[in-house]
């Protein structure tokens, strides 16, 4: 795929998933249930792997459809039904009007910040690396060989390490899970 | 197509954001961190292409945390629950003075 040259179709994808991305997003904030929040949640997450898919990251879409949308919102969806929280609580949980105007302006100042990022120093289409070079790495060693060589070989320890994070969380979620009783014993 | 990658996660972000101080159910806040997350994976992703592979394997990195914070944090509200019968904040106020 040409770098820069981008055709009408591949806009016209990219901006029909970004809409449907942000209005998913809003409808999953809005949503009284969590069912129903995490149902648009998943959207959501489908719609950014499609746009990995779009900006050359194969492997990370592939990730993010099976870690995100699958495993990660079916713990939530998992954890939800075992509370039996699935149905809308007939208070609302929304916060009152203090908490809304703090929302709203931390809101329009993260907004603000991006507007004055874009006017002054956003890194526009400068390349640090050669300018095929993605397209080069996945030609030459193919979708998951491209994120492999750099994981395996410069971020190794880095990798190394998260094995223990995953054995730590492993066991907090155990300890936190258990039931009170048999702790005392 | 930088730009609109860039806004796209900045929007998804404050859309975040929005929703963590707005709710009060617990799990519904953690579900908008894992939006913000998305949302920064966004970017990472997009920049990959201007400043090579290191993005995407952080992308990697970054989703593998979020795993570890999902199983401890659903870990933790079960166990509020427990002691509680609930996950609204309200209820959930030790710690105010």
């Amino acid at each position: 795929m040409s770098m820069d040259n981008f055709g009408l179709f591949y806009q016209f994808h990219f901006y029909l998933f970004g809409i449907i991305a942000i209005v998913s997003a809003v409808t999953f904030v809005t949503r009284r249930s969590p069912v129903a929040a995490a149902m648009w949640l998943i959207v959501t997450m489908f719609c950014l792997a499609a746009e990995y898919v779009m900006l050359d990251a194969q492997f990370i879409a592939a990730m993010q459809v099976l870690l995100y949308a699958g495993a990660i919102m079916v713990i939530f969806l998992f954890v939800i039904m075992l509370l039996n929280l699935g149905e809308a609580s007939d208070i609302t949980d929304v916060r009152g009007i203090g908490g809304k105007l703090l929302a709203g302006f931390v809101g329009l100042i993260l907004i603000a910040e991006v507007g004055v990022l874009t006017r002054t120093g956003i890194p526009s289409g400068k390349y640090v690396v050669a300018r095929d070079f993605l397209s080069q790495q996945l030609a030459t060693y193919g979708a998951v060989g491209a994120v492999a060589r750099p994981l395996y070989r410069d971020y190794s320890l880095a990798f190394e390490l998260t094995s223990v994070l995953l054995l730590v969380a492993i066991a907090g979620a155990v300890i936190l899970g258990r039931k009170e009783s048999s702790s005392a014993r | 197509m930088l730009a609109e990658s860039l806004g796209l996660s900045a929007i998804l972000f404050v859309i975040g954001v929005v929703g963590v101080l707005t709710r009060r159910n617990a799990i519904i806040i953690f579900m908008c961190v894992e939006l913000m997350l998305n949302a920064v994976n966004l970017t990472f992703v997009a920049l990959s292409r201007y400043y090579g592979m290191g993005g995407q394997v952080f992308v990697l990195f970054v989703m593998t945390v979020a795993a570890a914070e999902a199983a401890v944090g659903l870990a933790i509200i079960i166990s509020i629950f427990r002691h509680r019968q609930t996950v609204d904040l309200r209820n959930i106020n030790v710690m105010k003075g």
